[in-house]
């Protein structure tokens, strides 16, 4: 038994994202507000705390294209969204994150939308549909009207408009021809009037245009270098102004655009305006009765934006090395600056959202939230005071490991003394005794420091993690996070805490990569850096390239990563290692070709002599084929096996592996009767999944082939019929655990699979998938599960002892700990003696659902998609890191704490016993001298 | 014991038998493995190969062994393959050469691998034509223990759901390499190959019916024994009876003698 203190507080944290910001408002309609709301790319809907950062409420809609937000307006209290490529329109009241109303719109797919108002009054909703155009009330979202546009199938409606003079424009273009304009009255939805002008050089409107002023449309034409304006009340020609005549030039093959404000729906837009000349330069231009005016030059200048508050608007411009907010309110223009740092290993900023508010001197006050490439929130407050980051690339993690944090400077410097090579008696001792007495220094450091601490109050003892004073505890149970996101960021977060300690973005990285993070080297070797290895693939190309960087620091290492010109078909990290203890990374280009990172000589000749024992195995799913392959000393590959499924009635879903780091404790399981069931330990088995490209209800089926990675040997070949995906699997020791879809019954089912060897080992010493000759014995039974899930996996700790539970991650966002125990094809139906002294659970086909196995309680975790578990330095303990839209960590005892002593242990009782039968015995042993001396002298 | 003979051996008895292994600890079956076996060697003639009783097709077994391991492959025999509901399958096959024996001996010697192969065939086509499709199926053993074993092998092929052929496997039996010297030439003459055909197994699914019908025995059991059915008073009532009588007993005594002694008292106030 180990004995031992555990922060039982600080077990679990769970950590809500968004995802990355499409749309953003500020709350204006109270002064003293503290929110912003934002609707992301990943279909949430959020109101976040302007003074932390913190989530507010948030509602998380369907995946995919059907939960899509397409356009966020607000006015006052109410948020309008329209979902779903214009499917429903929903109105929310932004203080308690309640829905308003909700309805659906008539098909068609959606352009845009906007507030209409009258009077100075916001009152309906203007919807645009490819060819209609809907006018709701803001209050109920009931219908008033609905147009269908004229002449839409050549014109294409883009964008539409309203001044606040009882009329709803329609923007639409026939590209390279002309524009149409058609007004509609507010009231009825009559058409007032159709415009059409010639404008053989526009395509698209929402891209090159804006209304300015009285309902003037200016629109950018880059091939002339000029603006067009057109006033959308008179009909008229579009007038040219050549930029050259207000003395402005645009980049060379740079389009134009045009930024304006409408900070009152029912009132015009400003006469102001930004036009954008180049990627760096922007230009502030006023339209005064009909001409433009150049007011401000910005180069250079990142991002421009407006922002209303009251009466007054400002501009604010975003340039590199500073940050500079104009004012500008009736004629006066001022200048503030405020100047923050940007992180420098984040990426570019993308998008300005700027909140204005008055100050008590009826000044403009302003903060503002940059959007960076890296899906990261920063909000800034006057003076260049960062409030808070949100970093939303991590509700996008792709894959994570658990790194061992590194031992202390004393620790180390022990380490150390062994991993140097001896050089003679006396430095030795020298060293051992200099070692020591640093030990003694830190222990008395220590002493102290637990003495000055006991005299404060315990509120005020803080441990804040940095990255300095990172050390491994005793127990192992703190650990780095390093988490892939799918933007290319990368992060270390500390297991225990769940702050951030390092941020690393990479740019350069492709919308669809495919990335495997890999260990290289642990903290184990102590003093080389512990190094992990990024791969990131194209999925297209199959390009890859290697980011090589410490996972304690996030630093990019020194070493340069091998350039890989060819596509890469697989990737292995080997259990070899150089002299630098960094294991070999084996990378198989499409020419069969292999490449070892690290190539120094010591591997390649290590290579050499291990190569006739390095099989690998690569999959091409398109064909059916899955092959096997063997090393040459020459470090090309020859094909060994072959197995090729046809793609006409199935297609392979997953191929999955044990995990390389897992431990078997016991290599069978003691039966009622004594003897002993041998398990079936094959380290190179796959599990491979099939499904029925046939997909009717009655001939479906998901197919399960093990096959031995090594020798391409089908060890067994199941179907599960009428069924469907999808699968998910789990496998592990001599099980493989899957849930499908049974198209028969229309439920989940889980099925489990054991291998068993049988009655003796064949070869107990050593595994070789080239001798075993005989099939292991697969037994197999299957349960109904009453949910769906959505992923699966199995704990892992440090020797295999502790049993294993499956973690089951449902679409409710409760992770479920189901005790394997519940999934063991050897249940029986009837209950035997024998059964009862093996402990098996009579079988039901139900797997229960108790809610008492949520590791997660109430911490619900949107949209779970992964689970990882690492073992700690307590065989008892496992830790769980499930990640989706949300980050949740905790630890789980599936034996529950057997190595640990509990909280209340009575110490004292223990130690009073201990030293009364102590007593007891010195004194009965005293009697029992005198006693035997008096009998003697008898 | 096979038959060894100069002449091309050969020949296929087809013994297609249904292996159930009971795994006697279970109480229940749970496992039921499809296999047809086909023993070949047996030493009939070849002549006798093309037994009417086969409508079934031929594909070549071939199979490469060579000292720098560039695979090419000779024809080691000829796979029978029979189409059905069972499919099952023979195979003939010639012995190994002189030439071959020195060549494998020499190929074990410096660990090289023993390669078979067969062509992807679709068993339930009805044209030849449409059996044969493009592409092999290899798998492989250490040529050493091809040796060692005294050409003693065995064959799996499986077959998917449709009758497709996607795989092969070869073990000898037995697999390891102890470098034991094959002294005798004779020995490494005729295969001694056990072949099976392999169809993939129905994996089972929830066991409702049988747990529902356990379930209602159980309950039957309860309703015919009333001895269950009886509630905590029924069963206990020799001691609860007693036990309150004798509650009410002193309770009675105590309430009168409460009484009593609340008499008294009046009687004393007064």
């Amino acid at each position: 038994m180990t004995d031992l203190f555990v922060d039982r507080l600080v077990i679990c944290r769970r950590q809500q994202y968004v995802g990355k910001v499409r749309f953003a408002h500020f709350d204006m309609h109270v002064q003293s507000s503290k929110k912003v709301l934002v609707a992301t790319e990943k279909n949430v809907f959020a109101s976040l705390n302007t003074r932390t950062g913190e989530v507010y409420w948030r509602h998380v809609d369907k995946t995919g294209p059907e939960g899509n937000i397409d356009a966020l307006l607000m006015h006052g209290q109410d948020a309008v969204l329209v979902v779903g490529n214009g499917r429903l329109l929903r109105s929310w009241d932004i203080n308690i994150g309640g829905l308003n109303w909700e309805i659906v719109l008539d098909s068609g797919s959606f352009q845009s939308a906007c507030f209409v108002g009258q009077q100075d009054s916001v009152k309906y909703v203007a919807v645009l549909k490819k060819s209609a155009v809907s006018l709701h009330y803001l209050s109920n979202g009931h219908q008033k009207w609905v147009e269908n546009l004229p002449e839409s199938e050549t014109v294409q409606y883009q964008a539409v408009y309203s001044g606040g003079n009882g009329e709803v424009y329609t923007l639409g273009v026939v590209p390279h021809s002309h524009i149409t304009i058609v007004a509609y009255s507010v009231e009825d939805g009559e058409i007032i009037k159709q415009i059409s002008v010639d404008a053989p050089w526009l395509s698209n409107i929402q891209a090159s245009c804006a209304v300015v002023g009285q309902g003037m449309l200016i629109c950018a034409d880059p091939a002339t270098v000029s603006l067009y304006m057109l006033d959308l009340n008179v009909q008229s020609q579009m007038t040219q102004i050549p930029l050259q005549s207000l003395g402005l030039e645009v980049s060379p093959g740079f389009q134009p655009t045009v930024v304006s404000t409408q900070p009152n729906p029912a009132r015009p837009p400003h006469s102001e305006f930004f036009v954008q000349l180049g990627p760096d330069h922007y230009q502030l231009l006023q339209l005064n009765n009909g001409q433009i005016v150049a007011l401000r030059d910005f180069k250079p200048a990142m991002l421009v934006s407006f922002a209303t508050t009251g009466e007054k608007t400002v501009a604010a411009v975003m340039a590199p090395k500073n940050k500079t907010g104009l004012y500008k309110s009736g004629r006066r223009l001022l200048d503030t600056t405020l100047i923050f740092n940007m992180d420098p290993n984040g990426g570019k900023p993308e998008k300005l959202y700027v909140q204005a508010f008055l100050k008590k001197d009826d000044s403009v006050g302003y903060r503002v939230m940059v959007q960076t490439e890296d899906h990261t929130l920063t909000f800034i407050q006057q003076p260049g005071r960062v409030m808070w980051t949100r970093e939303e690339a991590l509700s996008d993690v792709v894959t994570m490991e658990m790194v061992d944090l590194p031992l202390t400077g004393t620790q180390a410097e022990l380490e150390g003394e062994f991993g140097k090579k001896a050089d003679g008696l006396l430095s030795m001792v020298l060293k051992r005794l200099s070692s020591q007495l640093i030990l003694l220094q830190a222990w008395i450091a220590h002493l102290w420091k637990l003495f000055y601490d006991a005299r404060k109050p315990r509120s005020q003892v803080k441990n804040d993690v940095t990255i300095e004073n990172l050390s491994r505890d005793e127990f192992n149970l703190q650990k780095m996070m390093v988490m892939v996101t799918a933007s290319g960021k990368l992060f270390g977060i500390d297991s225990k805490t769940g702050t951030i300690l390092w941020r690393h973005y990479l740019d350069n990285i492709p919308s669809n990569a495919a990335f495997k993070l890999m260990v290289q080297r642990t903290t184990a070797h102590f003093p080389h850096p512990p190094q992990c290895t990024l791969l990131i693939k194209d999925k297209d190309t199959g390009l890859a390239t290697l980011h090589v960087f410490n996972p304690i620091f996030g630093r990019k290492s020194h070493i340069t990563p091998p350039a890989l010109p060819q596509p890469i078909l697989q990737s292995l990290l080997l259990p070899l290692m150089d002299q630098d203890y960094a294991k070999v990374l084996l990378l198989v280009d499409d020419q069969y070709k292999v490449s070892a990172f690290p190539s120094t000589k010591n591997v390649l000749q290590q290579l050499q002599e291990m190569a006739s024992s390095i099989f690998f195995y690569l999959v091409d799913s398109s064909q059916g084929r899955l092959s096997g392959y063997r090393l040459r000393t020459d470090l090309s590959t020859e094909m060994i096996w072959e197995v090729i499924i046809p793609t006409e009635v199935q297609r392979i879903v997953s191929v999955k592996g044990k995990r390389p780091n897992e431990h078997v404790h016991s290599q069978g399981r003691v039966m009622g009767d004594r003897s002993v069931l041998y398990k079936y330990l094959n380290p190179n088995l796959l599990a491979v999944v099939t499904e029925s490209t046939d997909l009717h209800q009655e001939r479906s089926f998901v197919g399960i082939l093990l096959i031995d990675g090594v020798t391409g040997r089908i060890i067994h070949e199941a179907v599960q019929r009428k069924a469907r995906g999808p699968v998910h699997l789990v496998h592990s020791e001599n099980w493989v655990v899957y849930e499908y879809w049974s198209t028969k019954s229309r439920r989940n089912e889980f099925s489990v699979l054991e291998l068993y060897e049988g009655m003796e080992l064949y070869n107990s010493t050593v595994f070789s998938s080239l001798d075993r000759p005989h099939p292991p014995q697969v037994l197999q039974q299957s349960y109904i599960f009453p949910s769906s899930i959505s992923t699966l996996e199995a704990t892992l700790t440090e020797k295999g002892i502790t049993s294993r539970h499956l973690l089951v991650g449902l679409p409710s966002g409760a992770i479920l700990s189901l005790p394997k125990m519940f999934l063991d094809p050897r249940r029986p139906e009837i209950v035997s003696e024998q059964s009862r002294e093996e402990n098996l659970i009579p079988y039901s086909p139900e797997m229960p659902i108790r809610t008492e196995w949520f590791i997660n309680y109430n911490q619900t975790v949107s949209r779970v998609r992964g689970i990882y578990t690492a073992p700690s330095g307590l065989e008892s303990t496992c830790l769980v890191v499930a990640y989706g839209l949300d980050i949740y960590q905790t630890r789980v005892y599936p034996s529950k704490q057997f190595d640990v002593l509990k909280d209340d242990y009575d110490y004292m009782l223990i130690s009073s016993v201990l030293f009364a039968l102590f007593f007891a015995t010195m004194i009965s042993k005293r009697l029992a001298e005198v006693k035997l001396l008096n009998r003697a002298w008898r | 014991m096979f038959f060894r003979s100069r002449a091309p051996v050969l020949i296929p008895v087809r013994m297609s038998c249904l292996l159930s292994f009971k795994l006697s600890v279970f109480s229940t079956v749970l496992l039921l493995l499809c296999t047809r076996f086909v023993c070949c060697n047996n030493g009939r003639r070849v002549g006798d190969a093309l037994d009417a009783e086969f409508s079934g097709f031929s594909v070549p077994l071939e199979h490469s062994f060579e000292v720098d391991d560039v695979a090419k492959f000779r024809v080691r025999g000829a796979l029978v393959l029979k189409a059905g509901r069972e499919p099952s399958v023979s195979l003939s096959q010639n012995q190994l050469s002189e030439e071959d024996r020195t060549k494998l001996k020499e190929v074990a010697a410096v660990d090289g691998l023993y390669r078979i192969r067969v062509p992807r065939v679709f068993l339930q086509a009805d044209r030849q034509t449409e059996r044969q499709m493009e592409g092999y199926l290899t798998a492989f053993v250490r040529a050493c223990a091809m040796v060692e074993s005294h050409l003693s092998d065995v064959i799996a092929l499986h077959t998917d759901v449709s009758g497709y052929l996607i795989g092969v496997s070869i073990v000898t039996f037995p697999g390891a390499c102890r470098g034991t010297e094959v002294e005798d030439e004779v020995d490494l003459e005729v295969f001694n190959t056990t072949l099976s055909i392999m169809a993939p197994v129905n994996a089972p699914g929830p066991e409702t019916a049988l747990f529902l019908e356990r379930m209602e025995q159980e309950l039957e059991r309860k309703g015919k024994n009333p001895q269950e059915q009886k509630s905590f008073f029924a069963k206990y009532w020799m001691y609860i009876v007693p036990l309150v009588l004798f509650l009410m007993m002193s309770g009675a005594q105590d309430q009168s003698g409460g009484g009593a002694g609340g008499g008294a008292a009046n009687g004393g106030g007064r």
